[in-house]
């Protein structure tokens, strides 16, 4: 076992100190070193989402790189860009329309959904259905089967309805 | 959204609450990230278990050699078989009402033989979950190997190896329906009939199981933070099984991350963290990893049904034969037994339709794989997928639309009350209004018009429909009867605060399906009171009364009318209070907007300065009149022994001939719940329903190998459906409540789930019809679609 590394990183906009095993990964720090419990682990192997952060701005799976490589670097969880109000219209839109069921996949959608529309924000692009779907390629949820989640970032978006039903 | 059809005796209007899609308060806060799963939870002096498991799946147990795991940094104990054995006595996934059923007692880890790959062995405690997984590493066991029983055929064969030595085979349990003469009715009637197969799935809950257990030894007190559907369950199961006082034990289920059925199960691990916090006196915490809930979660379904229907000339239906054999893994599931699938496929096939005749085989096998046990709509998508496959097949043979066909042979609305060939009664149905709503929905005839001409190009469209009925709101019937302890009946506390406000607290639980805030909804409806001002607490077995719980869709329709009876209750109690302060009748009251008002809802006090006075000014009080602003409701079914809810579910599917690849096109459903209580959350239930019948219909399946290796056990190789994969789904109601409560609510979590894999099932058959081939294997992976077709 190797020992304890000195790590220092900006989590949620303050400055954190702690000596990390190298074997941890960065999930875990956040959650048990820090206890920022929102961020969640779902496979531990990058495929369900439930887990990403914002590293430095853009979305990562935390289950994904160790707690030793984040050093230095600025790390957003769903506490800091809840506190922030970064995310509140997404929180807004995803609460009106019932797009979360129990929850533990939401954290990580809400990362991914914020990077997305300030990405169609900056490109002027307004998201079809297909391509909102599209960008939640990398998060599994079980409980709502997606649609409610694709309305919720549609009307974010203010894309033009796409659906063929007005049911 | 729909009128009601009908209406129940006192509930009629559209309350100010009930009916209306209302987003869940609790809901803010997972949005904020401050949910409270199991895995949040940390408590002083805790340790962590992490667990050896079986390489094999059929193995005899050796030597087990601790000694140096023992040793290693962090580690507080290793506990085999043998250490659990003293303190937990074995459970059996039997219940009487199952003749003949029989299944090996079960330890927390097995003492002499494992039964499938990924069965616990030993257990390490340490101080962190990463030392527990080191000292794993140096756990030596001996095993030695045995011819594993894998395939459901082949467990039946008569030279099949044993799983359970003391039994005569590895068959569990054996039933036969019979109603008329199937005998007679096929010896004279055309006939259709189908082999399907149904691949064994998983529910893959984003959060994984996790329990983690507090045994006080000064009080002899044992809480248990446990991600589950059913703490008042398991608060018996423990208490019981490790010889505990009921009342000292507390199972608390913080917020779970999904469950559908599988986190109401005992797994073996449960039982070993309990067992090792009561060994170690302190807080002992197990959370599976991916890998482990792959290994160690129920799976679901695994069946091979063949089936025959019996139909005269002119398109009416007769009779259904039925062979069910479904393999449940080494032994039957505790406490809801493993044969309750298998029953539910017998009793449901055909439900919806007049047969004269009918007769169903159900065999439940022994294999060497996890248990499979109830997974969310238990039976149904296999009845339904067997039934409307065989009427599809019919109305192929005769030349009749599949509309037409259901059309002519549901039960009729002049039947009911009806009782089943299977034994199922039937309050009311709306078979035939879903189906016509159905066929004005999906704009049948120009969907059959896009697809003959799209055919014309060489694309292939399929439609597809499937009629589903469901069980709800179980009575004892269900569990009760067969000596389970399972509660069929909800109780609720309510109780106006000093500040006039509302604390309830209610026995049906909260996995994101809306529970909590339903509930809410109901007794501000009830109570006459604004819904904010109401605080709903669930899943804590020493802060809320004892009930069932949230499974079998029976939380909105029994807990529901618990809520609505318990707010009755308690309005009855403010308003003699307020009849006594006012010196008016209380007949004469009503409660309104927070207020005690007149009849004509003239405001006379608010319900802040009613408590306050029944809190602080007792003395104000006639002496006859209780202060007394909490009251407590219990509530169990008692008329139909299951409230039957039906609808029907439409697919388009798009198959592609050379690849195989089937692209879900839309999907719609036209469900009656009974009284919708609140139309937002039911149609996410629907939705989330579908998504999960889907991917069992076309992504998701357990694959194993010869020799019993779970070959697929990551979230990378096991298919869970993607949003970029899953269809828009339009979805309408219809509404029939039931008249055997005030509410009239029936359940709905898993009416999606229930027929979207036979409506899918009968889409893409459609599509390839023309190409002169079928399917008859879920899931419908492009590789079976091109084996249909010939092309490999």
């Amino acid at each position: 076992m190797i020992e304890p590394q000195p790590v220092t990183v900006t989590v949620n906009g303050a400055r954190v100190r702690r000596f990390v095993e190298p074997r941890v990964s960065l999930a875990d720090f956040l959650r048990r070193d820090l206890g920022l419990t929102g961020t969640h682990l779902g496979c531990e192997v990058g495929a369900c989402g439930a887990c990403i952060v914002n590293l430095d701005g853009q979305p990562v799976h935390a289950c994904l790189m160790l707690a030793v490589q984040a050093d230095g670097m600025r790390i957003d969880t769903i506490e800091g860009l809840s506190d922030s109000g970064e995310l509140a219209e997404l929180q807004a839109a995803f609460h009106a329309r019932n797009a979360l069921q129990c929850g533990f996949c939401t954290p990580g959608i809400l990362v991914v959904a914020r990077d997305f529309i300030r990405d169609c924000r900056a490109s002027g692009r307004r998201p079809t259905r297909a391509v909102i779907r599209d960008a939640l390629s990398g998060n599994y949820c079980r409980c709502t089967g997606y649609e409610a989640i694709v309305d919720a970032i549609e009307s974010v978006a203010g894309a033009a309805p796409m659906r063929e039903d007005a049911a | 959204m729909s009128a009601a059809t009908d209406s129940p005796t006192r509930l009629r209007e559209k309350g100010r609450y009930i009916g209306h899609g209302l987003p869940r308060p609790g809901a803010k806060r997972l949005l904020a990230g401050r949910g409270r799963y199991t895995d949040d939870v940390s408590l002083p002096r805790m340790l962590h278990a992490a667990f050896l498991r079986s390489p094999y799946a059929h193995a005899r147990l050796g030597a087990i050699d601790v000694s140096e795991a023992a040793g290693m940094p962090g580690v507080h104990r290793v506990l085999t078989g043998a250490d659990f054995s003293a303190i937990c006595t074995p459970w059996v996934g039997t219940l009487s009402h199952f003749k003949g059923m029989r299944s090996a007692p079960q330890l927390p880890l097995p003492l002499e033989k494992v039964v499938w790959a990924g069965q616990p062995v030993v257990m390490v405690v340490a101080e962190t979950r990463a030392e527990a997984e080191d000292a794993l590493e140096a756990v030596q066991v001996e095993f030695e190997e045995l011819e594993a029983v894998v395939d459901l055929d082949a467990a039946r064969a008569a030279d099949a190896p044993r799983i359970d030595a003391d039994a005569p085979d590895n068959v569990l349990f054996r039933t036969r329906i019979e109603s008329g003469s199937t005998a007679e009715a096929f010896a004279e009637a055309q006939s259709v009939a189908v082999d399907l197969r149904f691949g064994r799935h998983t529910a893959v809950t984003m959060e994984p199981r996790t329990t983690l257990a507090d045994f006080d030894p000064s009080e002899e007190r044992l809480t248990v933070h446990q991600s589950t559907q059913t703490p008042y369950q398991f608060q018996d199961l423990y208490a019981r099984h490790f010889g505990l006082s009921e009342a000292r034990v507390r199972v608390i289920a913080p917020d779970v991350g999904g469950s559908f059925g599988m986190k109401l199960h005992v797994y073996h691990e449960d039982m070993a963290v309990v067992g090792a916090s009561l060994l170690l006196r302190r807080p002992v915490k197990f959370t599976a990893d991916r890998m482990e809930a792959f290994a160690s979660d129920i799976h679901a379904r695994d069946h091979r049904v063949r089936a025959r229907l019996a139909f005269a000339p002119d398109g009416t239906l007769t009779a259904i034969e039925v062979d069910d054999v479904t393999g449940v893994g080494p032994f039957s599931a505790y406490p809801r037994t493993s044969a309750v699938e298998g029953n539910q496929v017998v009793r449901l096939i055909g439900a919806p339709y007049r047969l004269t005749d009918y007769r169903a085989d159900l065999t439940v096998v022994a294999q060497n794989k996890v248990q499979m046990s109830q997974y969310r709509a238990v039976g149904h998508p296999i009845a339904c997928a067997v039934t409307e496959r065989l009427v599809d097949l019919a109305a192929d043979r005769l030349g009749l639309d599949p509309f037409e066909i259901r059309r002519r042979n549901y039960v009729t609305d002049d039947m009911y009350p009806h009782t089943t060939p299977s034994g199922y009664r039937f309050e009311k149905l709306s078979l035939a209004t879903c189906l016509s709503r159905l066929h004005d929905l999906m704009d049948y005839p120009r969907l059959r018009a896009e697809q003959a001409a799209l055919r014309e190009k060489g694309v292939h469209r399929g439609i597809g429909i499937a009629t589903y009925v469901e069980i709800t709101n179980p009575t004892p019937a269900f569990y009760g009867v067969g000596g389970a302890h399972i509660s069929a009946q909800d109780g609720c506390v309510l109780k106006l605060t000093p500040a006039g406000e509302v604390q309830c607290a209610i026995s049906i639980t909260e996995q994101g399906q809306g529970s909590e805030a339903i509930v809410g909804q109901i007794v501000a409806e009830g109570l006459g009171v604004d819904r904010d001002c109401i605080r709903v607490l669930t899943g804590d077995t020493e802060t809320t009364p004892s009930g069932g719980a949230t499974w079998a869709c029976r939380g909105a329709g029994i807990g529901g009318e618990t809520a609505l009876q318990a707010s009755r209750k308690l309005k009855r109690r403010i308003l003699e209070i307020a009849a006594a302060i006012l010196q008016a009748e209380a007949d004469a009251l009503d409660i309104r907007e927070g207020a005690v008002t007149n009849a004509d809802g003239t405001p006379r006090m608010t319900l802040k300065e009613l408590a306050n006075l029944a809190y602080y000014r007792s003395d104000l009080l006639p002496p006859d009149v209780s202060p007394a602003l909490t009251v407590a409701h219990h509530f169990a079914p008692r008329g139909y022994p299951f409230a039957f809810t039906n609808g029907i579910h439409g697919s388009l599917v798009e198959v592609d001939a050379e690849t195989g690849f089937v692209t879900l096109l839309k999907h719609w459903v036209v469900e009656d719940c009974g009284r919708v209580i609140n139309p937002l959350l039911v149609d996410e239930q629907i939705r989330g329903g579908v998504v999960q019948g889907l991917g069992a219909a076309f992504f998701e399946e357990c694959r194993y190998g010869e020799t019993g290796q779970l070959l697929n056990g990551s979230m990378t190789d096991y298919l869970v459906p993607m949003a970029c994969e899953m269809p828009d789904i339009v979805i309408t109601h219809v509404e029939t409540p039931t008249g055997d409560t005030e509410l009239g609510a029936k359940g709905v979590g898993e009416a999606g789930t229930a027929a979207a894999s036979g409506a899918a099932l009968n889409a893409v058959n459609d599509a390839l019809r023309p190409l002169g081939a079928s399917v008859s294997q879920l899931p419908m992976t492009p590789e079976r679609i091109l084996m249909a077709l010939d092309v490999i």
